[in-house]
């Protein structure tokens, strides 16, 4: 990898300030399992490291049946796992963390670096860049796209975001926390993502001087929910489809509901039509089935990734199934 | 003449039972060395530039701006300006450095420009292949009036992707001069024995100076036979530095260029009688194992010599990297492609599959009785009878259940081998081999076989192998090393007893011939009264050690080629995700007269979960827009875990018809049905073939929806 520099702040604002504003030059590093493969390959360059994870600020998972869950960025995947509260209140989140079967990453990788990290498209990471070019034409439409987007495809950006807690985070409804140097907003972690329509623009709306620093999920209150993952393999291995669901009671029917899948689309999908189809219904074998065909309505496959759009569909329904208890065995 | 026949089964002090592998502890706490783990003194470290291209001319080259770059000691340009490259990540030029990191910065300061040139990596689109062959036609008594004749008929469609060996030690070496013209290398290699010749012939040397040390190896499965170009890049840079050089692939090169498997399509129809009778067989194959074309063709049809045959097979050229042999070279193609054809002919004739292979055993060659033995024995270790259903009626709910059965065929003849057993003065003994050892147990084989002829625990002998200056022995390929190295063995050591019998025999006052070697001594046979302890032995010796030596082919019957086994496999597939569980995959194998029952079924558990891995997982995806292989990393070059792995039971066939043929070769046979089986028990389940390996969900949802029961 190219030789950097490497910066270790203990405060956030001596962090964004050592990043600086140009994208590209220097990079964040928290749990460094995306990031070392990526420097590794020359995929990126940064000249400058930026460690996080001395920060204390973005340290530790609390929760709150108030306030809810609050997730420092740099909390590793195992120690969001090893939270009682998450098993109680969030099993859609501890579904998605049980889908990441490495344990090196499990112990290694923070909820931060989950959301931030890069998409796995093959075509990226052998360099072709985020919206795989060649002489300024997409090489995914030709190319092998087994793996691509079937959601949200209709721009230059064809891959698929890889994060496993996103869908089940913006399902349970999360904000995240961003802080540049003029101080710190806070955004839906749905607003969060984006799909890049050009050569440079990333898929997450930080800017090069900003990091993300806490996730926020509201408290549970009672709503049930799950995540279902599509995976070809027990071993690690990328979700094909997945979907998180978290579903309020209304009686004997679903109140409020929310629909997110991953592995999808450039961003975690958020599907209002899947929500609709559930909201009012007791939930059923039928009515899962319906949020699924709801959830990939306008779906575009491309060359090779038409099994996707079933996986998506089926990952809808037994998400829905299993928030229900209803999960078939 | 001295006799060197294996001892009969109630005399065996190891033979036939299970020992561990000797080197396994020294394997698991890192004792051991690898060749990648060699460090010398003053070593550099170097790299490869590699053409991003599949197919491009050099149209010029600087390496003035690499050459600046600190710590950069030497390049060298392997091809230079004008130089047509065939396939991505072809070599050009090699950096030695002071440090890995300087290497990889001196790779990247090279400045290649190219002129690309048009490529073509898609060989299943053979209309549109740019360069291609026919390979193989061969006919036998009249297809087309047996297939026109037939009661039923079944066609269809297979095809089976390219694979890499995936070494976990990468394809390498370091290379180290003494003086100005003898070499040392050591490499991982299959070949420690062959590989001198090698480097001496492109590096104008005496193959008596150039020494191949492999102490330990990494995984070659028919991948390292050669010095290969890196080898004489690497050894070159030592000279031209004067100093040790370290080159081992990355990853990226290992899975691109280092070695894989023939794709093979195919096209394939079979007639039957209505009673099962196979009468006809027609088909039209083809594949590539890159720039060199098919290399060979599937054995279609496999195992079964159906009367009326007719087998064509095109080569398809493509711009890749030359495809090296992957354990049993077109066996696991041609057996996929055949017993995928049959299994869908069963189901066209409502029939077990497992009737229809007993009802056809007697066209499988010599081995028939062996097949039908092993095919009921297997029967049972799953309970086939009560568990097997018709195709696609599988019950209810989204997960289906089904199985599948496949058989297969080696030969597996011993190698050349040569051995030199040592007894010295203070009892010691050690056996000597120009081979190596690829994590089959070769090291504790030839350990049994010393302790069986002197009767010596195992703790009293030492095997070493893994150096050229040990006495040749054949390069590890084609399940031909157990036969081998057992054999010179039991002769070297066999010699040697007779040896040391006659220097003690005067001390116990009777011939040579009136003497044993029993149980840690020497004694006048059947007395032990009259004996000397092996230490008191040795010693009349003399000062200097005593060497004897044997070589296979020699006399006496101590191995033979030819094995049969079957394997069936018992999945579940999910109609709604397409994906496919092992539940249970039984394996059942002869390899004549086995030496290490330990160490023989776990040459069939490693050959099981490599048969899962390109059953399910395993595919080279090389993308048709810029021929490129996508998945040159451990990430997207999908294997399996050992949660995919399901329930593994092994069956060794033994007893005195199995002993008598003496050893056979097994590191082929039992990853050849594998996939074959797996991809008949998912057609069991869902009721449709699906006809590409891997069997990935994309290619079971695209089956059933072209028509399946689900």
């Amino acid at each position: 990898m190219r030789a950097f520099e490497y910066a270790n702040p203990t405060s956030i604002q001596d962090a964004v300030r050592l990043l600086g504003s140009n994208e590209g030059e220097s990079a964040v590093l928290a749990g460094g399992t995306d990031l070392l493969s990526l420097m590794k390959d020359y995929v990126v360059t940064p000249g400058r490291l930026v460690n996080i994870k001395s920060i204390d600020e973005l340290q530790g998972v609390s929760y709150d049946s108030g306030s809810g869950l609050s997730i420092g960025a740099v909390a590793t995947l195992d120690e969001l796992a090893s939270q009682e509260a998450v098993h109680a209140n969030y099993p859609a989140l501890i579904q998605a963390l049980d889908g990441i079967r490495s344990p090196q990453i499990q112990a290694a990788g923070t909820v931060g670096g989950d959301l931030c990290q890069r998409p796995r498209c093959w075509y990226f990471r052998r360099g072709f860049g985020l919206l795989a070019q060649m002489n300024g034409k997409s090489m995914v439409a030709d190319g092998d796209n087994r793996y691509h987007a079937i959601l949200g495809n209709e721009g230059a950006a064809q891959f698929v975001n890889a994060s496993s807690l996103a869908p089940a985070l913006i399902a349970l409804g999360a904000k995240v926390t961003i802080q540049g140097v003029s101080g710190s907003r806070e955004v839906d972690l749905q607003e969060f993502f984006r799909t890049p329509g050009s050569p440079g623009e990333r898929e997450n709306v930080l800017a090069p001087n900003e990091i993300l620093t806490r996730i926020v999920v509201p408290a549970a209150s009672g709503a049930r929910n799950a995540t279902y993952e599509v995976r070809e393999k027990e071993a690690l291995d990328w979700p094909l489809a997945a979907a998180a669901v978290s579903l309020t009671s209304n009686g004997g029917s679903v109140g409020q509901a929310r629909v997110v899948m991953g592995h999808v689309a450039p961003v975690p999908w958020v599907s209002e039509k899947a929500a609709m189809a559930l909201q009012g219904q007791a939930v059923s074998r039928e009515s899962a089935e319906r949020a699924g065909d709801a959830a990939v309505e306008g779906a575009r496959a491309l060359s090779r990734n038409k099994y996707k759009i079933q996986l998506a569909r089926v990952a809808v329904k037994r998400a829905v199934l299993r928030a229900a208890g209803m999960e078939e065995s | 003449m001295a006799d060197y026949s294996w001892p009969e089964a109630s005399k065996r002090r190891y033979i036939g039972k299970s020992v561990s592998r000797l080197d396994g502890p020294l394997k698991v706490t890192g004792v051991a060395k690898y060749s990648y783990d060699v460090n010398r003194s003053g070593m550099l470290f170097a790299k490869i530039l590699r053409c991003p291209h599949a197919h491009a001319r050099i149209t010029g080259l600087d390496t003035s701006a690499a050459e600046a770059v600190p710590g950069v000691k030497a390049i060298r340009v392997t091809q230079g300006v004008g130089t047509e490259i065939k396939w991505e990540l072809d070599e050009v030029a090699t950096v030695a450095a002071e440090t890995e990191e300087a290497a990889e910065d001196g790779v990247r300061a090279i400045r290649v420009d190219y002129e690309v040139l048009s490529h073509f990596v898609t060989e299943e689109d053979r209309a549109n292949a740019p360069d291609q062959e026919v390979a193989r036609e061969e006919t036998e008594g009249d297809p087309a009036a047996a297939m026109a004749s037939a009661d039923v008929r079944s066609k269809g469609f297979y095809g089976i992707a390219p694979i890499t060996h995936c070494c976990m030690e990468s394809h390498g070496q370091v290379c180290e001069w003494e003086g100005e013209d003898k070499l040392n290398a050591w490499c991982s290699t299959q070949a420690v024995s062959g590989l001198p010749g090698q480097f001496a012939d492109k590096l104008g040397l005496p193959t008596a100076n150039v020494r191949v040390i492999t102490p330990y190896m990494g995984g070659g499965f028919g991948s390292k036979f050669s010095a290969d170009r890196w080898g004489i890049e690497c050894a070159e840079l030592a000279r031209q530095e004067n100093a040790a050089v370290k080159l081992f692939l990355e990853r990226d090169a290992e899975l691109a260029v280092a070695g894989d498997r023939p794709s093979a399509y195919a096209t394939i129809e079979v007639g039957a009688k209505s009673d099962g009778t196979i009468t006809a067989w027609i088909s039209e194959s083809w594949g590539s194992g890159g720039i060199s074309g098919s290399r060979g063709s599937p054995p279609v049809p496999y195992v079964f010599q159906v009367p009326n045959r007719k087998q064509t097979h095109h080569s398809i050229v493509i711009n890749k990297a030359t495809a090296r042999a992957w354990r049993a070279p077109n066996h696991p193609q041609a057996c996929f492609l055949t017993m995928g054809a049959l299994e869908d002919l069963a189901a066209e004739l409502k029939m077990d599959p497992l009737d229809l292979f007993l009802k056809n055993v007697s066209i499988t060659g010599p081995r028939a009785d062996t097949y039908a033995e092993e095919l009921e024995v297997g029967a049972g270790l799953i309970d086939w009878r009560r568990n097997w259903h018709p195709r696609g009626d599988s019950g209810r709910g989204p997960v289906k259940r089904g199985l599948g059965l496949g058989l297969h065929t080696w030969g597996g003849r011993a190698h050349q081998s040569n051995c030199e057993v040592v007894i010295f003065p203070d009892g010691n003994v050690e056996a000597r081999l120009g081979s190596q050892d690829l994590g089959t147990g070769t090291i504790t084989v030839v350990a049994m076989i010393l302790g069986e002829t002197l009767d010596l625990p195992l703790d009293a002998v030492n095997v070493r192998i893994g150096d050229s200056r040990f006495p040749a022995s054949g390069g590890s390929g084609g399940s031909t090393t157990v036969g081998g190295v057992t054999s010179s063995t039991r002769r070297a050591a066999v010699n040697a007893l007779e040896q040391l019998l006659e220097r003690v025999a005067p001390s116990l006052g009777v011939s040579a011939d009136q003497l044993e070697a029993v149980g840690g001594r020497v004694q006048v046979k059947g007395n032990p009264a009259r004996s000397l302890s092996w230490r008191q032995a040795a010693a009349r010796i003399g000062p200097s050690p005593m060497s004897a030596t044997g070589k296979n082919p020699g006399p006496g019957k101590l191995s033979d080629s030819g094995v049969g086994g079957i394997q069936m496999a018992d999945v579940s597939v999910d109609v709604e995700t397409g994906i496919v569980k092992i539940n249970k995959v039984v394996a059942v194998q002869d390899c004549g007269l086995i030496i290490d029952m330990k160490l023989s079924e776990s040459q069939v558990y490693g050959s099981l979960i490599m048969g899962i891995a390109y059953a399910l997982c395993e595919e080279k995806v090389l993308d048709p827009v810029s021929g490129k292989m996508l998945n040159p990393d451990m990430e997207f070059y999908k294997l399996p875990g050992i949660g995919d792995i399901g329930e593994l039971v092994v069956h060794m066939m033994t007893g005195p018809e199995y002993d008598k043929r003496g050893v056979i070769g097994l590191g082929e046979p039992p990853v050849i049905s594998t996939g074959a089986a797996i991809s008949n028990a998912v057609a069991n389940a869902i009721g449709v073939r699906v006809p590409y390996m891997p069997v990935t969900p994309n290619r079971v949802l695209e089956a059933l929806e072209r028509g399946g029961a689900a």
